[in-house]
Order: C-alpha cells, then sequence, then structure tokens
C-alpha cells in the first residue's frame, strides 16, 4: 500500500534518513522503534508529506505523493507533540477538522465517547494538559475511517485507564483490516498490537520483518527482551567486524 | 480553499489587532478634516501616513500572524489539503482583511465629507502597498524557522524601500550629478515599491514639481496617464514576485 522507495533525507549536515527503503502492506500493523534520533518521526512526516525528503521516492497506492495531497485523505495521523491553534475550543478545533474533511458521511466518535471529551468541548486548547491533548489527538486521528493509521508514540502521556481504552480502540482497528503504523518506546504495548517490526538506528533501518520471527531468531517469548537480544547481538557483530 | 480562508479570517478578526488599525487609520482621516478643510492637503497628509505606516502595518501583522498560525498550518498540512491551497489561503486572508481596514478606516471619513474626487489614488496606493508588503512579509517568514528573525528580516525590508533606498538614491544622484542621470533614476525608481506608490500620487494630484527632479522628469517623460499605468504595472510586479518566490519556498519546506 506504501512503498518508501530509497529516500534520504538530510537537515543540513546531519543525516535523519539514510536510503530508506520500506514496504508497508495493507491490513498488516507496524512496530517502528528506534533510539530517539533515529528517524522515526522524518520517516512518519515523510510519509505524511510534511518533509521533503532530499532523493528517492514515496508511492502511496502505486501513485507518487511528491506533488499529491489528496492520498492524505486515507490517513489518519497522531503525531507525538499535537500543536493546535491555542486559541481554539476543543469543540470548535473537531468542528472545524470535520468541517475540512467534510466528504466523509459518518464520523468515527468512539474514542470521542470513551475519553468523554464532549466534557471539555468549551476549554481552550492551551489549557489542556499533556494527557489531555493526547487524547484530542487521538480522537482526531480516529475521526475519519482512514484506511491507514499512524500513530507516532500514542500512549505517552496517558494515564493507565485511557492506554486500555486506545490500545483496545487501536486493537479493534487492526482486526477490521487496517493499516497501522506505530511508534513506541513502551513495548509491552507494541506486544499486543503489532505483528510486523522494523527497528530503526541512525536513519537506516536495521531489522524489518515479523515479530515472530525476530521472537524466534532471538529465543525469546517478550517483545522487550527479544529487541534487546536483538540489539545486543548486532553490536556484538559489529565490534568484531570492526 | 474557500473553507480554509473562512477559519483564517475568523482567526484575523478574533485579535482585533484588524480592528484597531482601522480606528487608527480612521482617527487620523478625520483629525486631517479637522486642521484643514481643503480635501488636497488632506489627502497630501495622508499620503504620508499612507506610505510609511501601512507598509510597516502590513509587515509586522503578517509576520506576527504567520508565526502564530504556524499550528493551524502544520495541521492543516496533515490533512488532505493541498499546501498551495494553505499558503494562498493564508495571504488572501492576511491581505484583504488589512486592505479592508485601510478601505473602510481612509474611505470613511471621506465618504462622511463627501469628498469623492481626490480619494481614489489614495486607495488605489494604499491597497497595492499593503498587497506588496504582506507579500513581502510572507516571503520573510518563510525563508527562516525563527519568528524574531522573520519580523527581522521584514523589518528591514521595511526600513529598506522607505528610508535607505532613497537615501541611496539621492547619493547617487548627487555624486555623479555631471552626468546625464534620467534614465537612470527612472529605472531606480522602478525598484522601490514605496517610491512607485508616491508617483502615481503626485502624478494624480499633480503636484510632481514638489518632487523635484524626479518627479518632474516621470511627469515629463511619460505625461500624468502613462506614468501611472507604468508604475502600476510595476507595482503588480512587486506583488507577485515575493508571493509567488514565498510559494516555492514554502511547498518545498519541512515542518
Amino acid at each position: 500500500m506504501i512503498l518508501i522507495d530509497n529516500i534520504s533525507k538530510k537537515f543540513g549536515t546531519l543525516t535523519a534518513l539514510d536510503q530508506v527503503t520500506l514496504e508497508l502492506k495493507g491490513g498488516k500493523s507496524y512496530a517502528l522503534i528506534g533510539p530517539n534520533g533515529s528517524g522515526k518521526t522524518t520517516l512518519i512526516k515523510s510519509i505524511l508529506g510534511l518533509v521533503v525528503p532530499t532523493s528517492g521516492n514515496i508511492l502511496f497506492d502505486e501513485e507518487s505523493i511528491l506533488n499529491d495531497w489528496k492520498y492524505r485523505d486515507k490517513i489518519g495521523y497522531m503525531p507525538q507533540i499535537g500543536r493546535y491553534p491555542e486559541n481554539m475550543r476543543v469543540g470548535q478545533l473537531f468542528e472545524m477538522m470535520k468541517h475540512i474533511r467534510q466528504d466523509k458521511p459518518k464520523f468515527d466518535e468512539e474514542l470521542l465517547d470513551a475519553f468523554k471529551l464532549y466534557k471539555i468541548f468549551d476549554k481552550r486548547m492551551h489549557a489542556l494538559s499533556g494527557g489531555t491533548r493526547q487524547k484530542v489527538s487521538a480522537a482526531l486521528a480516529f475521526l475519519f475511517h482512514a484506511p491507514v493509521l499512524i500513530l507516532d508514540e500514542p500512549t505517552a502521556g496517558l494515564d493507565p485507564v485511557s492506554v486500555e481504552i486506545l490500545k483496545e480502540k487501536i486493537v479493534h482497528e487492526k482486526q477490521m483490516g487496517k493499516l497501522l503504523m506505530i511508534t513506541s518506546h513502551i513495548l509491552n504495548d507494541l506486544d499486543e498490537i503489532a505483528t510486523e517490526m522494523v527497528y530503526m538506528f541512525e536513519g537506516r533501518i536495521q531489522y524489518s520483518n515479523t515479530i515472530e520471527l525476530l521472537k524466534a531468531e532471538t529465543k525469546e517469548t517478550k517483545l522487550n527482551k527479544a529487541i534487546a537480544t536483538l540489539i545486543r547481538q548486532r553490536e556484538l557483530l559489529q565490534s568484531v567486524t570492526e | 480553499m474557500t473553507r480554509i480562508i473562512k477559519y483564517v479570517f475568523y482567526d484575523i478578526l478574533r485579535t482585533r489587532f484588524i480592528l484597531f488599525y482601522t480606528a487608527f487609520l480612521m482617527v487620523c482621516t478625520f483629525a486631517f478634516f479637522q486642521i484643514d478643510g481643503d480635501f488636497g492637503k488632506v489627502v497630501l497628509s495622508l499620503m504620508n501616513i499612507v506610505l510609511m505606516a501601512v507598509p510597516l502595518v502590513s509587515v509586522v501583522f503578517t509576520t506576527i500572524h504567520f508565526f502564530n498560525s504556524y499550528e493551524f498550518i502544520e495541521l492543516m498540512l496533515a490533512q488532505p489539503v493541498n499546501r498551495r491551497a494553505v499558503f494562498l489561503s493564508e495571504y488572501l486572508a492576511v491581505a484583504s482583511s488589512l486592505c479592508l481596514a485601510f478601505v473602510v478606516g481612509v474611505g470613511f471619513p471621506f465618504v462622511l465629507y463627501g469628498a469623492w474626487q481626490p480619494i481614489s489614488s489614495l486607495m488605489i496606493t494604499g491597497i497595492f502597498l499593503t498587497l506588496v508588503f504582506v507579500s513581502l512579509a510572507f516571503f520573510a517568514s518563510v525563508l527562516t524557522r525563527d519568528k524574531a528573525k522573520a519580523i527581522g528580516i521584514a523589518l528591514l525590508f521595511w526600513f529598506y524601500f522607505s528610508l535607505i533606498y532613497d537615501g541611496l538614491l539621492l547619493w547617487v544622484i548627487y555624486s555623479f550629478s555631471d552626468y546625464p542621470l534620467e534614465k537612470l533614476t527612472l529605472t531606480l525608481i522602478a525598484f522601490n515599491p514605496i517610491d512607485l506608490a508616491r508617483i502615481i500620487m503626485l502624478l494624480q494630484l499633480d503636484i510632481s514639481a514638489l518632487m523635484g527632479y524626479t518627479g518632474a522628469f516621470y511627469k515629463n517623460f511619460f505625461g500624468s496617464n502613462l506614468g501611472i499605468l507604468f508604475s502600476l504595472s510595476l507595482l503588480i510586479i512587486w506583488v507577485l514576485w515575493p508571493i509567488l518566490f514565498a510559494l516555492r519556498i514554502f511547498n518545498r519546506k519541512d515542518l
């Protein structure tokens, strides 16, 4: 569904993405993992067209996204740090987003109900706490029944109850056959959600396969242990070759 | 696109700055009418306000607005919305609200005093100067991510065109006064939108002799109508190039 074809992104002298090639298939859920500054968010922003790659191409349903914008109709995006017009009320924000993407006949307001966001509809965005802001971001990402969901650290900053609500929602969407791409540092969360794993390090994709296979390869049953083992193995390999 | 313009408008109206600007222009115009009943003199006094204040307000307001709506722009660009549409909506909303403030603020007192005649050139130059400097401010805004830097660049544009450029022009004329400079000054004036606006007003008011050497020559060279037409088309170029460059940069900008 999404084909990332050999893209690189340089910010000045810093190379954020280094010849990344990756295929995301519909109906699968991908966990994007890597240390801070490994290029996860840059990769996601490239898919959304918020960052323009220095070289390479991205295809969405076999069409290049570089000068296109209509494909974003099929993407629900939850940013890592939700930045919204600070003076807008929560209700106005939702109204505006519905108005901008108004070709949808029905909206998915499940999360609005579950997070009880109706109660804060008259609050202004700048008055919201970090967690509440995350809830707003999450509700907006799911609002449009988009077949592709890109969630950048969805559970960061949420309280345990809300994390469960959101995870349930994500699993539900996954079962409906949507393409999911999730980054997180809380690997236990990903264990329940994702089936594929993409491990990034210093702007390159170091490992991309199913989580099952990773667990088998590393002889671990938990995702976090498996990844730790993977990283250790890589480091060992590196020190030997050096 | 109209949907986005609506929200940008809403945001602009909410800050109330535009209302203050309108009120300021209105108070100035009324004050000049109180001081002198002669419409010609009122227009002349207002001209100085228009040539200095309108570009300054346009530049500062536009840059601040652009950076204040950065979040809105970011939010929109993650949606199925064309980048060009977002950018042009911002431009159209800012430019039209500033123009509207100018037309109402200056125009209303004139209408009240029944002075229809001398107002047209004032309106045209005011609107064009607003458009030009909003364009330049958008250009400054997309050049950098830093709000303070962008305002600095935008103010530099204003400072350059309203003060420094004239100084340089005078210096050129003074130091090369032994040579025939008519054509040169004429060309040099085309590179400053504020000078162009001034020429339009002076040609219209038929007091170009007051502008001294260049004004007289301009009048002589073009005659009133052709001169105005020439300056207007140059001003249109001045509106277009900064905003087109800005759009190009914005289309490739990382958010």
